[in-house]
């Protein structure tokens, strides 16, 4: 990969990025937080969720799969794209059964802590409440699909960090769910608990049994800072 | 018996050499024996291609003709678009069931026949109109269902039927699709030039993609050609799926020709050796007569080894069929189809043109563009920009249905009014036209004077008229049931957002919407717009977001002056109750919600 460096303009500002980085990785380096659900630093980005999405050049698009290019001018921080990303993140809530209160995963939760990133509030259109059941076959880890938000790290973590193949997608559109690589549950495959991918969902549909609590309500990740923190404190100190 | 399926299975994978590439031509062929995917054959394909069963699932579960519960022998699919809804299609509908025995949705207890639902199986000029296993019938009426289903049951030669005569119903031949051609004469000329010639001469002549997005041809042809690669690829997107469209229906069975002439022009112009034609699967009743005609070129030296003598000009064609999805339509979820994945779309950059089917350089292109290439080879980029105007070069196709007085395709120049063609096609008294199909937008008569062309109403061809009398505010609901259930599920803002869409216009539809309701719908409207993946996504709200804005005094008759509307209804809640007890429920008013 060469080193060639491009400039850009974020929200006004003129950032150095080095070609090849998409305008996720150039945005974080210089600790600027677009905020962000399906993407995680250790796969390839998969685009399912659309909140990181930017304005290039006045066109849409998903900033963790769009390269820099030198001279674009990409808008992240504006009144109308946070006004989207609220909706989506709120369309994310609608879809599912999210429980916060009752969820093993609340505070450690990325779509809970981008909720109030986002400043989101009591959702405006009915939940869809869709039924399902949990998957509790496999001895250490367990599916709930009500907490699943279709981002597809599970099945990306499980191809590319775990070599193995335990999740895919099923069905298309508002029937689309993750499924296992098994004739009927999780317990049939070769999942295991140190898999990557047991790790990896950004909410609580995936887990670990007998983990959950481990960790304090008021002492997880989201209760000390919340997200994107990481990121835009780099700005701060640099 | 188990045995027997995985002996058949493994035979079938070995035929395509085990290629997951060519996974959807397998699952075709195992789809035409059993008819459906059991856990069972899913775990056997599975096997035999040496590819996780849940990957096997997801290809399956994603495309409408495979189904994963038993079917029966025949299967009939009902078109339920929204065209067809106005030709009647519900009463064809109640009529199958009564005559069948069973509802949609459901198998004869003998597993002889299924009756289920279909999107647009490109026939709307022929509405109500079904699939019955591959061979569509037309101009159905509630009378003739009864001597179908006898037919059926009979095992009798469906094709033979009365109502399996598709018309063609070629309205108007313009110049460049249905002007007479000759086999080879396109290709010969282009042969004359260097590739890089014609190239030149489809940039000079200002040819646009004809699918719907108008890109330069020429330009996508050179920007194919200069990325430096192995293979090279041609598409021809023959996936028509919009609601009302079936113009490719009638350049298939016409002009067939004509596109493989574009194709192979467009492979010696990009330096591409093989094009593969992605054929919807509501078409594949052409399959045979479109093979023959490639194998006719391949005797005529019009495909192979040293086309025309030419020397090291190789070019091979072959057919893939589709299992439904209006998705695959899309370049990018075409080319996903196309190598044996889910149809879902491709983040972009980067474009197909420079990594598209095999990660290689591919120019997709719709079949009324290749047959336009053609013709601009045969006459001259000249000739051909003196077509049209000054912006949209050449001719359109229109496919047009819905209230007019004849339905059909019409090839006309480009900057023709709307007022013109609808006295062309009878539907002088139109109160409403969709052009562009659900995608595009509904235009009003006071828009009558404006133009079908990329600088006006662009559009891939689709014209729906609505007469007088129509519930619009209906149709546009049907048009975004189509959305939601075409929606691939890939991305959020289109996977759920579609949803919520019709969730809140049910609410107007209902006259239980309020300025706030309107106001909700334009917020989310504009999200998915923005915020989805692709051009199902970014299109999906226009049916209800173009009717506010060009028929705003549909909504200001059914919305309440008051500020808010619950969304429980509890009237309905407590029906089950009243009905029992022979009780009037209170009104909302009385009830303090």
């Amino acid at each position: 990969m060469s080193q060639e460096t491009v400039t850009f303009t974020l929200d006004g500002v003129k950032v150095k990025a080095t070609k090849g980085q998409t305008i996720m990785e150039a945005a974080d380096a210089a600790g600027i937080y677009i905020p962000r659900l399906c993407w995680h630093k250790d796969l390839p980005s998969g685009g399912n969720c659309r909140i990181c999405t930017v304005m290039v050049n006045g066109r849409p698009a998903g900033s963790c799969l769009f390269p820099v290019e030198d001279g674009i001018v990409v808008e992240n921080n504006t009144k109308q794209l946070k006004d989207h990303r609220c909706q989506v993140v709120e369309m994310h809530f609608i879809e599912g059964n999210h429980y916060c209160p009752s969820c093993e995963a609340s505070g450690e939760c990325e779509l809970q802590a981008l909720g109030y990133y986002t400043q989101m509030l009591t959702p405006t259109s009915p939940y869809l409440r869709p039924k399902y059941e949990v998957d509790a076959s496999h001895p250490d880890v367990y599916i709930d699909r009500d907490r699943c938000i279709l981002c597809g790290r599970c099945i990306r973590a499980s191809e590319f960090l775990d070599g193995k193949c335990v999740f895919s997608f099923e069905g298309r559109g508002i029937h689309k769910r993750i499924s296992v690589n098994a004739e009927h549950n999780l317990g049939e495959t070769n999942m295991e608990a140190s898999d990557r991918a047991a790790t990896i969902c950004p909410t609580g549909a995936l887990m670990i049994k007998r983990t959950g609590y481990r960790i304090p309500v008021g002492k997880r990740r989201f209760d000390i800072h919340p997200i994107g923190w990481d990121i835009e404190k780099k700005k701060k100190s640099g | 018996m188990s045995e027997d399926h995985a002996l058949f299975i493994k035979k079938v994978a070995e035929k395509y050499g085990r290629d997951p590439t060519r996974l959807m031509d397998i699952l075709l062929e195992v789809n035409a024996r059993y008819g459906w995917f059991s856990e069972e054959t899913i775990g056997h394909i599975g096997e035999a291609m040496d590819i996780p069963r849940v990957k096997i699932r997801d290809k399956i579960s994603f495309y409408t003709f495979f189904s994963q519960k038993p079917v029966g022998k025949t299967v009939i699919r009902l078109s339920n678009s929204v065209v067809e809804k106005m030709k009647g299609a519900a009463e064809v509908a109640r009529a199958f069931e009564d005559a069948v025995g069973v509802k949609f949705g459901e198998t004869t207890p003998d597993g002889a026949i299924t009756l289920t639902y279909a999107q647009c199986i490109g026939m709307s000029d022929q509405a109500p109109s079904a699939l019955i296993n591959h061979t569509p019938v037309g101009n159905l009426l509630p009378e003739d269902v009864g001597d179908i289903v006898e037919a059926i049951k009979n095992e009798e030669d469906i094709s033979q039927l009365p109502q399996a005569l598709i018309d063609v119903n070629l309205r108007r031949s313009g110049p460049v699709v249905f002007a007479p051609m000759d086999a080879g004469t396109a290709v010969r000329a282009a042969l004359k030039m260097t590739p890089e010639q014609v190239i030149d001469e489809i940039k000079k002549s200002n040819l646009r993609g004809r699918g719907g997005a108008g890109f330069p041809t020429g330009k996508k042809w050179e920007a194919c050609r200069n990325v430096k690669s192995d293979f090279r690829y041609i598409v021809c997107n023959a996936d028509e799926g919009e609601p009302g469209t079936f113009k490719d229906r009638v350049i298939m069975s016409e002009r067939a020709n004509l596109v493989f002439e574009g194709m192979t022009i467009a492979g010696y112009a990009v330096g591409a050796e093989y094009g593969i034609v992605y054929l919807r699967g509501e078409y594949e009743y052409m399959l045979e007569d479109l093979k023959r005609i490639l194998e006719e070129r391949r005797k005529k030296g019009l495909l192979g080894k040293n086309i025309l003598d030419k020397k090291d000009f190789n070019f091979a064609i072959r057919i893939q069929i589709g299992a439904g999805a209006y998705i695959c339509g899309e370049e990018s979820a075409l080319i996903e189809s196309l190598e044996g994945k889910r149809g879902a779309p491709r983040e972009r950059p980067p474009f197909p043109v420079e990594k598209g089917y095999m990660n290689r350089p591919t120019a997709v292109n719709n079949v009324e563009t290749l047959c336009a290439a053609a013709r601009i080879m045969e006459q001259g980029a000249d000739w051909f920009s003196t077509i049209g105007t000054e912006a949209s070069a050449g001719t359109k196709l229109l496919s047009v249905s819905g209230d007019c007085s004849r339905p059909g395709v019409y090839e006309i120049e480009y900057g023709i009014t709307v007022a013109r063609f609808l006295k062309m096609v009878g539907a002088e008294h139109a109160i409403a036209a969709k052009i562009g199909g659900p995608s595009g937008r509904l235009v009003a008569p006071n828009d009558f004077d404006r133009t079908i062309s990329f600088e006006d109403f662009s559009t891939g061809g689709s014209v729906i008229f609505f007469g007088p009398g129509r519930d619009l505010l209906t149709h546009m609901k049907q048009f975004t049931e189509f959305f939601v259930e075409e929606s691939c599920g890939w991305c959020t803002p289109c996977r759920v957002g579609t949803t919520l869409m019709l969730k809140e216009f049910d609410k107007i539809i209902e006259g239980r919407a309020t300025r706030t309701e309107i106001e909700n719908i334009k917020k989310l409207g504009q999200t998915i717009k923005t915020m989805s993946r692709c051009g199902l996504g970014q299109t999906a709200p226009n049916p209800i977001l173009t009717s506010m804005q060009n028929f705003p005094e549909l909504y200001e008759a059914v919305i309440k002056p008051v500020d808010y509307i619950g969304t429980f209804d509890f009237a309905k809640a407590v029906s089950a109750g009243a009905e029992i007890t022979g009780r009037k429920p209170h009104s909302d008013e009385e009830a303090n919600l």
